[in-house]
């Protein structure tokens, strides 16, 4: 047996105390810097195969050809590509994500205004896919081939299957028209609507703030639906993944070494194999998180959410390409982020990197 | 002539066919996949009515025995406009398979075969792609080039691909030294050939499954891009945009956009099954 040689030198020593963690750290920002380029070239090419010429929006159709050309040369048309896009990156970075020509407003006042009540319902659908998918996962995973299981596993497919926008349309069928249960599309009634002052645009802190009897009330009765909708279309992945990292954590030596000593089989699932496998499970929230933002598009649709993916919606429609791609932006930073400090969390919260 | 009894152990009869059987829930999704094919191809026979026919005196029917899933808002017959649709979805479906899986497979066998620093950049690309937000991708090229079929599937591929980017590299690099590949070699088989006749039939078994599931998500984000308008355009009938039509009516008339997305449903379903049977099939420890 070899004993490891320590490298004394300068360099050794510092490898060990800070270059090894750094070097780590440096290979995920490289990948987000990366990963943020990307994006940036993506949209950037999206909008330079848009049909629409931004020199001829903003001039009209009547204008002459010199002012025309002028504005071509504004616009630094008439440059090669990677002028371009250097202008389109500096513009980006000074927060400016062009007008949208259907409002009428800068597209980052815009974003600003509808992003977090997308936040706020991805947020709650995502703590309740979460609790729910891995409790199921985790009743699956007690017995595998039981008949809990087998519900389980139902359960999952068929939430992996439905389409979301389906879904929310007949629930509002069943929940609101027939029974009367909840709330309808929007945030809230008509009669709260255009009355409350809606500064941080989260429905439930705003109503909670403005003392208005039964506004909070409302806003949990519109809520409910599109939040359990949104949620049942991340339940059937979390569900599943749980499951299949959990059945494969049984089988380490640790869980046969627990066994043996005489530990339960619940004790086994809770106590040594929950915490080992909290960091996979953690990622694969993330994940479903980054799902529901997706899926946030549709389902606002649906309930006419003032979020983000109605937004993006009647953006499109409207031909709005600037709003369009700043809303793609957006969400690919989205993405970028929340993989970003899963990573992070994930080294933190695991026992055997701790 | 020989002293010995035969031995030669003849070979079980219909040893594919066994082995899905063995999956339930494989058999069925392939069942139900197999179906709707045929329903498809045979639509012209099958369809009770013309698909794009109107008739506005017949106008929201309630389901009966004339129309089976009664009429839509210009009294087309809902039933034949399922069945037609299901071409669309179908044929969308075909095509990100024909790109993707192709895409994939190249970049994979590339980066896994020869290491290093085109391993890195082709690697560190894919990851890249992986991380973009899918469905607003496409929904932003589908409204940048125009909404159709033809772009809606451009739309997934261009983000699919990374999926089985990774899957065929893990697969190329666990035969990369392996005698296998040597001995194809020392025959004088390098280049293209090798990789494409040697690596690339050892990586196809892993890919299933995940076509599977994927095939599942694809014709959600079909349906999806159809609802939004961005599918095919009208009077084509294709699901998604049948349930958009239908939402306009949801709470007076709930039967013109149930059944559509029921059979978004059943389709999706029946791949997700077949990618679970397929999984249980191919990992026995698992089931």
């Amino acid at each position: 047996m070899t004993v490891p040689v320590r490298d004394l030198t300068l360099a050794g020593r510092l490898n060990r105390a800070w270059y090894r963690p750094l070097r780590v750290l440096s290979r995920g920002t490289v990948t987000v810097i990366l990963t943020v380029l990307g994006l940036l070239v993506a949209t950037f090419v999206l909008a330079s195969l848009a049909p629409i010429d931004p020199a001829l929006q903003l001039v009209g159709d009547h204008a002459s050809n010199s002012a025309y050309l002028h504005m071509r040369q504004v616009l630094a048309l008439d440059r090669p590509w990677p002028v371009q896009f250097e202008r389109y990156v500096m513009r980006l970075a000074h927060g400016d994500l062009g007008t949208s020509s259907s409002t009428g407003q800068p597209v980052i006042d815009d974003l600003k205004r509808v992003f977090p009540a997308t936040l706020e319902l991805a947020t709650l659908a995502m703590t309740i896919s979460a609790v729910f998918g891995v409790a199921l996962g985790l009743l699956s995973a007690w017995r595998p081939g039981g008949a809990l299981d087998a519900v389980s596993r139902v359960v999952s497919l068929l939430g992996n299957s439905i389409p979301v926008f389906w879904l929310g349309l007949l629930s509002l069928f069943v929940f609101y028209a027939h029974l009367r249960w909840v709330g309808g599309p929007g945030r809230l009634d008509d009669a709260f609507e255009y009355t409350l002052d809606m500064r941080s645009n989260l429905v439930l802190l705003d109503t909670w703030r403005s003392h208005v009897p039964g506004a909070f009330a409302n806003a949990v009765a519109h809520l409910i639906l599109p939040v359990l909708v949104l949620a049942a279309s991340a339940l059937g992945s979390v569900t599943r993944l749980t499951r299949a990292v959990l059945l494969e954590e049984r089988g380490r030596e640790y869980v046969t070494l627990a066994r043996a000593k005489g530990a339960g089989e619940a004790r086994i699932l809770l106590r040594h194999i929950l915490p080992n496998t909290i960091g996979t499970l953690l990622t694969v929230i993330a994940l479903s998180y980054t799902g529901l933002l997706e899926g946030a598009v549709l389902t606002e649709t649906v309930f006419a959410w003032p979020g983000l993916g109605r937004y993006l919606t009647t953006a499109l429609f409207a031909g709005d390409t600037p709003a369009v791609l700043g809303g793609t932006l957006l969400i690919g930073l989205c993405f970028v982020l929340v993989n970003g400090l899963t990573d992070v969390l994930v080294r933190a919260l695991d026992p055997r990197i701790r | 002539m020989s002293y010995f009894p035969d031995l030669t152990v003849a070979p079980r009869r219909y040893a594919y066919a066994r082995r899905w059987l063995r999956s339930p829930g494989a058999s069925c999704g392939a069942l139900i996949l197999l179906l709707t094919l045929a329903i498809t191809l045979a639509a012209p026979w099958v369809a009770p009515y013309d698909p794009l026919l109107q008739d506005i005196g017949q106008r929201l029917q309630a389901p009966s025995g004339v129309h089976w899933l009664g009429t839509d808002g210009l009294g087309r017959d809902i039933l034949s406009r399922l069945i037609y649709g299901a071409r669309p979805t179908l044929g969308l479906v075909g095509l990100v398979v024909v790109l993707t899986v192709p895409i994939g497979l190249t970049v994979g066998i590339l980066a896994g075969y020869y290491g290093g620093w085109i391993e890195r950049g082709l690697m560190a690309f894919t990851d890249m792609v992986m991380a973009f937000p899918r469905l607003v991708l496409a929904l932003a090229f589908s409204a940048v080039m125009g909404p159709g079929l033809i772009n809606g599937a451009l739309a997934l591929v261009l983000t699919g691909w990374p999926a089985y980017a990774r899957l065929s590299r893990a697969e190329t690099l666990k035969m990369r030294r392996s005698d296998y590949l040597a001995a194809a070699q020392m025959q004088g088989i390098i280049g293209v050939r090798l990789l494409f006749g040697h690596v690339l039939p050892a990586c196809l078994p892993s890919m299933q499954i995940r076509l599977a599931l994927d095939l599942a998500s694809i014709v959600l984000a079909a349906a999806g891009l159809g609802f939004l308008g961005l599918g095919v355009r009208p009077p084509t009938a294709e699901w998604g945009t049948m349930i958009a039509e239908g939402s306009k009516v949801i709470f007076d008339q709930w039967w013109v956009a149930a059944s559509p997305g029921a059979a978004v449903l059943i389709i999706s379903f029946a791949f997700n099954l077949l990618a679970d049977g397929l999984r249980d099939l191919s990992d026995p420890h698992h089931a």
